[in-house]
């Protein structure tokens, strides 16, 4: 069997890429390490009856020409809606965002009358921007170092759109690629918890804190779903993020691409600056002219290749690339619904997400135990409970719970050992239980994974969600590295599509996009 | 004062933001919520709860209900088995259709009737000297729609009936937790679902019943926005809204015959006389000058269109019913009637009356969009049949 093209990892870029790729009629092979495809996009039933989103959770990214190319409605894609955010407050009060925008305003406005009114008007400037950026994702990077025409007439167009946004809104644009989502938020909001929970928001899988500058522009990554909103494409897949990567792989496969599991690829072949296949751990090898790498960056260029065949400019500036896993999952099964003080009983707030962010001090002070090495004694959380929503991730009456933590700092002091893991999880539900004392009786079952867990399943490295950080010196034109952003590598005929390339981490797909349509213009389809 | 409907006791105070609606002298709510996009997302996911008693139903019984119904409707009530329900137009002498609904053969001689319009005096004049009752139980009798995937779960665990063996289109009578009802597999959503049917005296039990057993699989309750997108995606017909009564139109262009609207599988050939046969076998022949077809509207278009002012594509929450203009080459060939963006299949849909040629499956269009005030025109799909049909509905 002879492929035209073999995607390393059966992610869902890669999926994405691979669905394309065979739609244009190459012969198409996926080959994923793990008995399932999806990667950090995969449903498991980690307890009898209880399925979980293990690692991603929500979807807000996923391109919408994705959708449309390949038909994902057709093909499974199901998105429900996660209407609301409440936050509970350490005073028993709790600040609530709703589906209904008079009643978001009304709420807010109970904590500030001001903020409420200034809430209009900053998404408003956050449509802007996101629609200033919008474009960008769907572009291929230019190389600023590069004379190739093609690269000065993306930098033009580029120079062009900038210029179109007129001097107010690239002013903002500007602050918010160099700000603290702290500081940039001051600049709007004065009730705390309000700007605790926005910028909470900018430091989902980084290593910054909200005062740390650059954290304001993941900010913007939230609004970009927004303004898709009409499309109704935010919320929860049914069946979990791995019903994406399966709808994604039911795609490809209905276009003719061929995906197995339990295949890891050991090394990419090459000969004399080409690829000529790959070579499995079980000794098999299989030949194709491109091979495309779904993994993240340093598995791609350091442990999939021979360092040596790639100019020492590249393995340097990979070698510096930041990945500093910083968040961690606790999935939980339960045999009742938490109990928030907040808001008792049964409530919409629990079929929409439930943000521990209280205040701006309690996310740096959760960050700076991070700085030092440790976990969050009180971290940072986003909760949600799957199954009020898609009632066929539990068994009849129980419950699912997903909870995303940060900071839990993939380098701990002293490494990570089981009994840290545990502690770890202890934290996370003492946290919890303040806000819903009844959480700990209702526990039935109790899944930590913390960064050094997510890379050994994944394959993320150092267990970054985002295969590697959403900072501004890691995005676009430096995504992965200057002079490699344009899912080439040195090695000929071998690509990169993962989410360590533009526009980068979620579950998004456009990396995996732009990648094969990179490919097939190469090959001047 | 609008009459509200046997289960307005319960309906009544889940109704967040007095989206009411009327439809045939009641109200019943538009959306239970602020926002209705839960309530949508029930009938696809989970399982949602309309209630549909503002139907018109009557008990149409005797030695002669069947030769009366099968002189009345285009399909052939000859074939209908007791305890199987028949999806039916009925015309007038023209061949237009009055009025659309179902009818279900509860026993030998005993029919049920439901419709959009009342059409008491219709079945008496067409029952002119038959054996033959008719009785209006519009009243007497509440429906509640239950449409979703876990519709048939959270049924069983309240009846005794086996409903794996209940056929699409089919009914039995039989309890739910000791409530006589009757309940249909039948809905105007498209999806796998039911409707069940009971005394109207016993209507709130019924729904506390449902509620309760409904509650661990997301039974959620369900208004008329909801519908509409689902029927929309279901590409079902509307009295009213995609085409009139026959007895309503002020002139000829204002009427459709069930050829016109799609329906020729509703129109038997083969069966005894019955009204409008012979003009429809006459247009069978020439063919129709019209046909009512599925629009999906391209996305690339839409957002070009916005984006010459700056917008990204505003999409519609609620389903429209204002007639909209099609063309094709520039010179207008018909109008669609409903339209709505479908959260499901991330498209945007209408419902339109195309003339001839022009309604063939994979011909481009142009639908007429109001982009900022302006009157703009994107291109369109012509699309046959439900944009939405899953196995689950009749399996
Ligand atoms: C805990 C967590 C929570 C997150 N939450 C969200 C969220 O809520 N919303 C959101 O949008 N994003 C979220 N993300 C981010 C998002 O899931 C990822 O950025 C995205 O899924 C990455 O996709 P990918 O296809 O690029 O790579 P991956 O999903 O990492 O796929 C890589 C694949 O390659 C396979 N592989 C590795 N090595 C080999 C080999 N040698 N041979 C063969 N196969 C191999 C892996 O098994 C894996 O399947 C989260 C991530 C994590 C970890």
């Amino acid at each position: 069997m002879t492929y035209d093209a073999i995607l390393v990892g059966g992610g869902h870029n890669a999926l994405v890429a691979a669905a394309y790729l065979a739609r244009a009629g190459r012969k198409t092979l996926v080959l994923e390490r793990r008995p399932l495809v999806g990667g950090a996009a995969v449903t498991e039933e980690v307890f009898p009856g209880f399925k979980f989103s293990v690692f991603s959770y929500v979807v807000s990214l996923l391109r919408p020409e994705i959708i449309r190319d390949l038909d994902l409605p057709r093909h499974g894609l199901q998105i429900l809606p996660l209407e609301s955010t409440v936050v509970p407050l350490d005073n028993g009060d709790y600040l609530g965002s709703w589906a209904d925008p008079d009643l978001s305003r009304r709420e807010l406005a109970r904590h500030s009358a001001r903020d409420a009114e200034a809430a209009t008007l900053f998404g408003r400037l956050m449509h802007h921007m996101a629609m200033a950026v919008k474009p960008i994702l769907g572009m291929v990077p230019p190389d600023p170092a590069s004379l190739a025409p093609s690269d000065l007439r993306g930098l033009l167009s580029l120079g062009g759109h900038f210029r179109s946004l007129g001097s107010e809104r690239f002013h903002a644009l500007h602050k918010l690629m160099t700000m603290s989502s702290a500081d940039y938020l001051d600049e709007w909001f004065e009730f705390d918890p309000l700007k605790a929970t926005k910028s909470a928001s900018g430091i989902i899988g980084t290593f910054l804190g909200p005062r740390s500058p650059g954290s304001a522009y993941v900010l913007l990554h939230h609004y970009m779903g927004e303004i898709d909103g009409a499309f109704r494409a935010w919320g929860f897949q049914k069946g979990g993020t791995g019903a994406i990567s399966e709808t994604i792989a039911r795609a490809a496969r209905s276009f003719g691409a061929e995906i197995r599991t339990g295949a890891a690829v050991e090394k990419v072949l090459t000969k004399g600056g080409r690829v000529t296949g790959v070579a499995l751990g079980s000794g098999e090898e299989i030949a194709a002219p491109v091979v495309v790498s779904g993994l993240d960056p340093r598995r791609t260029f350091l442990e999939l290749v021979d360092p040596k065949e790639l100019p020492g400019e590249l393995v340097d500036a990979i070698g510096k690339f930041k990945f500093r896993g910083s968040s961690g999952k606790v999935n939980l099964a339960l045999s009742e619904l938490p109990n928030f003080t907040c808001l008792p009983g049964f409530g919409p707030h629990l079929r929409g997400a439930m943000s521990i962010s209280p205040s701006m001090d309690y996310l740096e002070r959760a960050y700076d135990d991070a700085k030092y090495g440790e976990f969050s004694r009180n971290p940072y959380m986003d909760i949600v409970i799957p199954s009020l929503i898609d009632p066929g991730m539990a068994p009849p009456g129980k419950h699912v719970m997903s909870v995303f933590v940060q900071y839990a700092p993939y380098a701990l002091n002293g490494g990570w050992t089981d009994a840290k893991r545990e502690a770890f999880g202890d934290a996370v539900v003492d946290t919890i239980a303040r806000y819903a004392p009844n959480i700990k009786s209702a526990i039935l079952g109790r899944q930590v994974l913390v960064p050094p867990d997510i890379e050994r399943i994944t394959g993320l490295s150092e267990g970054n969600i985002f295969a590697g950080e959403l900072a501004l010196h890691q995005l676009f034109f430096f995504r992965p590295a200057p002079g490699w952003a344009r899912y080439r590598t040195p090695v000929k005929g071998y690509w990169q599509c993962g989410a360590g390339t533009h526009p980068g981490g979620g579950i998004m797909g456009a990396s995996g996009r732009l990648a094969a349509l990179e490919i097939l213009k190469e090959a001047g389809a | 004062m609008l009459r509200t409907t046997p289960f307005h006791p319960r309906t009544a105070p889940l109704v967040q933001g007095q989206a009411w609606r009327r439809w045939a002298g009641y109200s019943v709510a538009s959306a239970y919520e602020l926002v209705h996009d839960r309530e949508y997302a029930a009938v696809r996911n989970a399982a949602a709860l309309f209630d549909v008693s503002p139907l018109h139903k009557y008990l149409i019984s005797g030695r002669d209900a069947a030769r009366l119904l099968d002189r009345m409707v285009t399909r052939d009530l000859t074939k209908c088995a007791v305890g199987q329900v028949m999806y039916t137009p009925w015309c007038d002498a023209r061949g237009k259709v009055v009025d659309d609904g179902t009818i279900s053969r509860l026993s030998d001689r005993v029919f049920r009737l439901t419709s959009a319009e009342p059409n008491l005096r219709w079945l008496s004049m067409n029952g002119a000297g038959m054996e033959v009752a008719i009785e209006e139980v519009s009243e007497r009798l509440g429906a509640l729609a239950l449409q979703g995937p876990l519709s048939r779960t959270i049924l069983q665990q309240l009846t005794p009936a086996d409903l794996g063996a209940l056929k699409y289109f089919r009914f039995i009578e039989t309890t739910l937790r000791d409530i006589p009802v009757a309940i249909s597999r039948t809905g105007y959503t498209g999806d796998l679902g039911y409707e069940i049917w009971v005394d109207a005296a016993r209507a709130v039990p019924l729904w506390d019943a449902l509620v309760e057993a409904g509650m661990p699989y997301g039974i959620t309750p369900a208004g008329i926005w909801a519908l509409d997108l689902a029927r929309i995606e279901a590409g079902l017909v509307m009295l009213d809204v995609d085409y009139h009564s026959a007895h309503h139109a002020l002139i000829e262009a204002q009427t459709s015959s069930p050829l016109e609207l799609s329906l020729d599988w509703t129109v038997s050939w083969t069966k005894g006389p019955f009204n409008g046969q012979r003009p429809l076998r006459a247009e069978k022949a020439r063919g129709p000058a019209w046909r009512f077809v599925g629009l999906a509207v391209d996305w690339g278009s839409l957002e070009g269109l916005y984006g010459e002012v700056g917008l990204p594509p505003q999409l519609p929450t609620v389903a429209w019913r204002t007639s909209t203009p099609v063309y094709k080459d520039g010179r207008q060939i018909g109008y669609a009637s409903s339209g709505c963006w479908s959260p499901l299949l991330k498209q945007y849909l209408a419902l339109a009356h195309l003339q001839a040629p022009h309604f063939g499956a994979g011909t481009s269009v142009e639908m007429e969009v109001t982009v900022e005030h302006r009157r703009r025109r994107a291109r369109a799909t012509v699309h046959a049949g439900p944009f939405f049909d899953p196995e689950r509905k009749r399996t």
